[in-house]
């Protein structure tokens, strides 16, 4: 006990003690980017089956032949890639909403992205659509169109000409865009059978075993542009986070800064929707997580939070694909079971 | 593959206690009967009491003559107003639909509660045809038409007998044009019960359930000879051209490599009705051609 309260404190030292900014920052990415790259390695080679590390990487037997090979290069490294993009995205994408509303129970979900998104993906599975554009396929691309309509209709209600955002517009808005989308998923559900419901319902659980790496290379991009974007946001944020107008007074653009961010975290949040369904919980619970770890600085929380997502998702999505094998559990199921009570559990103590 | 999954799940979702098909106390013969189960309404045809039908769920398409009745909802939403106005004397409702069930009692209505069977669903097929066969006066054609597809399966089993049986992957649902969503037929049901009847062998045998969602890895894993896709007629556009091509990723599953992926478009495969011995001949000559030359 002793010694782990002194490596506690000494770590605490580590991460948010005195030292300048600099330091500290190579010092976290160094450690959650250690663990990022561990989780990422060391996950491939567990699964609801066992396969011959040796044999899997062994070149002189054909790719076709070598099932172990297949099960590691197919059904194996793309889900962890998928889930690590993923879990970045949607960790980050919660760090800047929680600052831009300055609301620490706000998530990436919150003003509606993951509804449109779901709508999208629903009217597909059920209605059926064929449209796909290079790598995207229909699903994932009607559920990208659904959310950015659902971040222009909010963007376009909480935004005014040279005007800071409303963030109690940005929230109401996001609120009743979530329950519209949702009537109208349901509506959509009421009216197929059981068979695209199901699917349906499946989708909406969220899935990382995505079947290779071109769905993967699709949604990157986006969350790269997104990546760059959250790159310039840190101080910004670190002042929008306690008051709009000290943040101006000190030279922030204020309104330009929140509608970068309103755009990247919303282009984040859509490329990851679309890839693995709506996986919640990540981009609140890993936030909050990082943040008794290392501090409330964004300029270290935010890069932080993404290394730190990418391995909390590739493990939740360890536990989904070997709990109950040979079935799954659905990746969304496990983020959430562990997610909510954390999440009741900030409530509590914040109150 | 909204019908067929969609069939698969809605006796998921119907099963009862386990209990057999009994049939209802009925005194007077059914004369105007509402069936909310497809199953249930083409056995009715197939024993002669089509006549008698004058409604059926929204998923009814076959025989043919059931496009022209009234549709009046399925499990989740039977339109109880609408079938009170056609003045049935039986409605067939699934298991699970107590309420519905309630409620027609109530209006002095009798009701066919249709349970199907786990354990032994074809058998449970058989057991249903006979009893309506008593609820609506064709106790005969009913026992020619269990006697005929019972000859139907022996004929098919007697082709494949002693024949190496292949192991087999009956996927029932797939989201089209990638690897993703797919569902499978368990270890057990009547899906298992028909390809073990054809002479296969499921991969999922030991998987005690109806259906499963298998990870791409335990997809390779199970490795299975034949992959065999079942698909309804209804929405054919759902899938692209080429579509069984995204199962080539997969290629050191044998049924890939060995150009063994094929699929059967019908409703016939999945239905637990009188047209179970075509599904099984069906499946039958995809996994063992040469015996059906």
């Amino acid at each position: 006990m002793m010694a782990e309260g002194a490596a506690h404190t000494a770590l605490h030292h580590a991460l948010r003690g005195p030292r300048p900014i600099r330091t500290r920052l190579v010092l976290t990415v160094a450690g959650f980017g250690a663990l990022a790259v561990a989780t990422c390695v060391l996950a491939p080679l567990v699964g609801s089956s066992s396969i011959n590390l040796r044999r899997a990487l062994d070149s002189s037997i054909p790719f076709a032949a070598n099932v172990d090979a297949q099960i590691l290069f197919i059904a194996r490294l793309p889900r962890v890639l998928a889930g690590a993009l993923v879990g970045a995205a949607l960790a980050s994408s919660g760090v800047v909403f929680q600052a831009l509303l300055r609301n620490p129970l706000a998530t990436p979900f919150t003003l509606g992205v993951s509804a449109g998104a779901s709508l999208g993906a629903m009217l597909v599975i059920i209605l059926g659509g064929t449209i796909a554009v290079g790598p995207w396929s229909p699903v994932p691309l009607a559920s990208l169109a659904g959310a950015g309509l659902a971040a222009a209709i909010v963007y376009a209600l909480a935004n005014g000409p040279r005007r800071v955002m409303s963030t109690t517009v940005l929230l109401l808005a996001g609120v009743t865009l979530n329950a519209f989308f949702s009537a109208l998923i349901v509506f959509v559900q009421y009216l197929a059978d059981f068979a695209s419901v199901y699917r349906a319902t499946r989708w909406l659980m969220g899935d990382l075993d995505v079947g290779g790496f071109a769905p993967i290379l699709a949604a990157l991009p986006l969350v790269a542009v997104a990546a760059l974007i959250f790159m310039r946001l840190p101080a910004a944020l670190n002042l929008m986070g306690v008051d709009p107008d000290s943040a101006s007074s000190r030279g922030v653009d204020v309104v330009r800064a929140q509608r970068w961010a309103f755009f990247s975290a919303s282009l984040a949040t859509s490329a990851a929707v679309a890839l693995a369904g709506p996986i919640g919980f990540i981009g609140i619970v890993v936030p909050h997580l990082v943040r008794l770890l290392v501090g409330v600085d964004h300029r270290i929380v935010l890069p932080a939070s993404a290394l730190f997502g990418a391995s909390f998702l590739v493990l939740c999505d360890l536990l989904a694909r070997t709990l109950l094998a040979p079935v799954e559990i659905p990746v969304g199921v496990v983020t959430a079971i562990i997610g909510g009570p954390f999440f009741l559990w900030l409530l509590v103590r914040d109150a | 593959m909204r019908g067929l999954l969609g069939v698969v799940l809605a006796l998921l979702i119907a099963l009862g206690s386990g209990c057999r098909n009994a049939a209802p106390p009925t005194p007077a013969k059914a004369q105007r009967i509402v069936s909310l189960v497809p199953a249930v309404t083409e056995m009715l045809f197939a024993i002669g009491a089509g006549p008698q039908v004058i409604g059926v769920s929204s998923f009814d398409h076959f025989p043919p003559e059931v496009e022209r009745l009234p549709k009046v909802g399925a499990l989740i939403d039977p339109d109880t107003e609408r079938i009170l106005s056609l003045r049935p004397d039986l409605v067939v409702v699934y298991g699970s639909q107590t309420d519905t069930e309630a409620r027609f009692k109530k209006a002095g209505i009798q009701t066919f509660n249709y349970r199907h069977d786990v354990t032994d669903a074809i058998r449970g097929t058989f057991d249903t045809i006979t009893a309506l066969g008593a609820a609506t006066n064709h106790d005969a054609q009913a026992r020619a038409v269990v006697e005929q597809m019972t000859t139907g399966l022996d004929r098919i089993r007697m082709r494949v007998a002693g024949l190496p049986r292949p192991r087999t992957m009956l996927v029932i649902g797939r989201q089209p044009g990638t690897l993703q969503g797919i569902y499978v037929a368990g270890g057990s049901g009547f899906l298992d019960e028909m390809l073990e009847t054809a002479g296969g062998q499921n991969v999922f045998e030991d998987f005690k359930k109806e259906a499963a969602q298998p990870s791409s890895e335990t997809l390779l894993r199970r490795a299975p000879d034949v992959l065999l896709e079942l698909r309804s007629p209804q929405p054919a556009g759902d899938y692209p051209a080429g579509d069984l091509g995204v199962w080539n990723t997969l290629a050191s599953i044998p049924a890939v490599r060995d150009h063994r992926v094929h699929v059967i478009v019908g409703d016939f495969v999945v239905v637990p009705g009188p047209r179970i011995a075509e599904g099984v001949e069906a499946i039958a000559r995809t996994l063992h051609p040469d015996a059906f030359k």
